[in-house]
């Protein structure tokens, strides 16, 4: 069947009312969470996986992409009326957009971000459709070996490559390593640094560290900051339509921005943020209204919202073809997958194609939801902005913790919660990024399958990993992205990367 | 992450204490990999491995940190905290903790809930316990009741619910 067989009936599925809810609930949740500061897509994803524990796979996996989706879309609100960005790829938005805002055109701005990102998701969705059957055919013939220098690669792209410093990233990536290793081997059986303890022989959920490291971590920042620091929103004055000059200047920065977001998402090279930053630079550097940039030029806002957006849909291709998550949001995904059993990678595209085709489907009627949720329905969710800052923690602290009680209500479990809470606290203090361990602790064991499996398979030669070209320039390629971001920094050009620190989503 | 690089070459003293907890890690991992049995087999490869290799990695990063925490800042300088929020928050979730068992989800979170509105300067517990425990109750209604997740149960739950 041809990729547009499998969409129309990939339609099929997600027209289903049930499934339409999930998106609906998906969407409008993201949406939600983009806008509120303090929690994101990775967070939210992590707060429902129990929650969707007895419900239907494909409604909850859509229900997650849907988050994803809608965080994109709803960031840029932050960004633009209170100049704190919602979610970390918005930051750039914020430059610009709050400019807008200020100057009395936060209307068009909120436009240009909500239907740049319509065109970027739908466009980088169909990329996404058409895309994966060659990634799976490809994929279908990757050994362990391959697997293993595939997951190196992220492994480093996530920790090292971005961000200001390597020895930070590197750590946080061990330290989810180190937290991986805990429980019963997969492979034999023996418990591993479990110490007796019979909790800890499930080893340490992703559910639990990730909600602990972003809720419990940022609350506590939060909080310790003392009160005060709520700062002054601008209201929408006048309409939120766009000019004709506003349409001129937006579509192009669209389309650029997609065509750079989505293969950065779809590269294990890291996430949104790094491609709205690389589109904010691109628009800069070719606009024909330089002397506007900084104080509020349209392209600014549209090329990086779109680029987020895009790059969104990006990371659900290596995802959904290989099984390999490059953001913390797409490693709880991944989590997801496998609370309900499955593995993806390319089998799944021939095991449940219903699922996969349903699921990306799904994707292209959110964005239509989202545009509806996002343009007309734009002043209910600035109202969000005003809950007070108490509530809104304190209802995120509750909802944190309930996750957890209601997989598992022991002691144990809640002071695991609380002590990654206090670790994810410390890390935020001195700069360590958190999105490395959560990758380390979910794709560890993965790579540590691979890397035994393919060791197993030559008897313990391990130059094995490098006897095919695939694995050997993977490899490379990781080596070259662990040195040459060192190389940059060290002779001082490593602003850029700074920049560009993969932080959440 | 909120960037507070300082120039300047002065020694990092978060640093060294952040090396002896890596290197402490790093040796745990690698005590423990030498105390599983790491039965490789014809595979050269056994559960003890990626420990060793993992515990290995932790323990060259605390020599890193280390070595370059000697010859200026590895971590960011954070901004002034206050202690006592972040202390309000703690101690609700201990009492959540506590509490979880004998009296339910209800009166745990509904305190958990005041407790961090108290960090974050509410600090009347006329207003923010009732506001809690309205609240947690609810949460318990839509999420055990409705959405079948099992939360533990206690007096007041009871008393709504019955057993």
């Amino acid at each position: 069947m041809s990729t547009f067989e499998f969409l129309l009936q990939g339609l099929s599925v997600a027209f289903d009312p049930m499934i339409l809810l999930y998106a609906l609930i998906g969407v409008t949740l993201g949406t939600a969470v983009g806008v509120l500061p303090g929690i994101g897509p990775a967070l939210t994803v992590a707060l429902l996986l129990p929650v969707t524990y007895g419900l239907d796979p494909a409604g909850s996996l859509i229900m997650f992409a849907g988050i994803y989706y809608g965080g994109m879309y709803g960031g840029s609100t932050t960004s633009i009326l209170l100049n704190t960005p919602g979610e970390s790829a918005s930051i750039v938005t914020a430059l610009e957009g709050n400019k807008m805002a200020r100057a009395g055109r936060g209307g068009p701005a909120l436009a240009t971000a909500a239907i740049g990102s319509f065109v970027a998701g739908l466009l980088a969705t169909l990329a996404l459709a058409f895309i994966a059957p060659w990634i799976v055919r490809f994929a279908l013939a990757f050994g362990p070996r391959e697997y293993f220098a595939l997951m190196v690669l992220a492994f480093v792209t996530v920790s090292a490559a971005f961000g200001d410093s390597t020895l930070r990233g590197l750590t946080s990536l061990f330290l989810g390593l180190a937290l991986a290793t805990v429980g019963i081997d997969g492979l034999t059986g023996q418990a591993r640094l479990s110490f007796g303890v019979p909790q800890l022989l499930d080893g340490v959920e992703v559910t639990t560290l990730a909600v602990a490291m972003f809720a419990l971590g940022e609350a506590l920042f939060v909080a310790a900051q003392g009160p005060g620091g709520d700062v002054g929103m601008h209201a929408i004055k006048g309409s939120v339509r766009m000019t004709a000059t506003d349409w001129k200047r937006s579509w192009p920065a669209w389309l650029r921005g997609t065509v750079i977001g989505f293969p950065i998402g779809a590269m294990p090279a890291g996430g949104a943020d790094i491609a709205s930053f690389l589109s904010y630079a691109t628009e800069k550097r070719i606009t024909k209204h330089p002397e506007e940039f900084g104080h509020g030029a349209i392209e600014g806002v549209a090329g990086p919202e779109a680029a987020n957006n895009a790059a969104a849909a990006g990371t659900l291709v290596p995802l959904l073809t290989l099984g390999l998550p490059t953001t913390a949001t797409a490693a709880i995904m991944l989590a997801g997958f496998q609370q309900f059993g499955l593995q993806p990678g390319p089998l799944l595209f021939a095991t449940s194609p219903d699922l996969v085709w349903g699921l990306i489907a799904s994707l292209l009627i959110a964005n239509v939801m989202l545009l509806v949720l996002n343009l007309p329905l734009i002043r209910l969710w600035v109202k969000l902005l005003t809950i007070p800052k108490p509530w809104l923690y304190s209802g995120i602290l509750l909802f944190a913790t309930l996750g957890t009680i209601g997989v598992n209500p022991a002691p144990a479990e809640l002071g695991m919660l609380i002590l990654f809470g206090i670790l994810g606290y410390f890390m935020r203090l001195y700069g360590y990024p958190i999105a490395p361990v959560i990758v380390g602790l979910i794709l560890g064991p993965m790579a540590e399958q691979q890397l035994r499996r393919a060791l197993a398979i030559a008897q313990g030669d391990v130059m094995t990993l490098v006897q095919t070209p695939l694995a050997a320039l993977l490899l490379i390629l990781a080596a070259l992205a662990l040195f040459v971001p060192m190389i940059l920094r060290a002779t001082g050009r490593g602003q850029v990367l700074a920049a560009v620190a993969t932080e959440e989503d | 992450m909120t960037g507070h690089g300082q120039s300047g070459r002065r020694p990092d003293g978060a640093a060294f204490v952040i090396a002896v907890l890596l290197a402490g890690l790093g040796g745990l991992l690698l005590w423990e990999s030498g105390r599983i049995p790491n039965n490789a087999g014809y595979a050269g490869v056994g559960p003890g491995d990626v420990p060793w290799l993992v515990g290995l990695g932790l323990l060259g990063l605390a020599v890193w940190t280390l070595v370059a925490g000697f010859s200026g800042p590895v971590t960011d300088t954070p901004p002034p905290q206050q202690k006592a929020p972040v202390l309000w928050i703690l101690a609700g979730l201990g009492l959540q903790l506590v509490l979880l068992k004998p009296l339910g989800f209800t009166i745990a979170c509904g305190l958990l809930f005041a407790c961090t509105a108290t960090a974050f300067g509410k600090r009347n517990p006329m207003l923010t316990v009732p506001v809690g425990l309205v609240f947690a109750f609810c949460v318990y209604a839509v999420f055990d009741r409705i959405l079948q997740l099992k939360l533990p149960a206690g007096p007041v739950e009871m008393l709504f619910f019955g057993g």
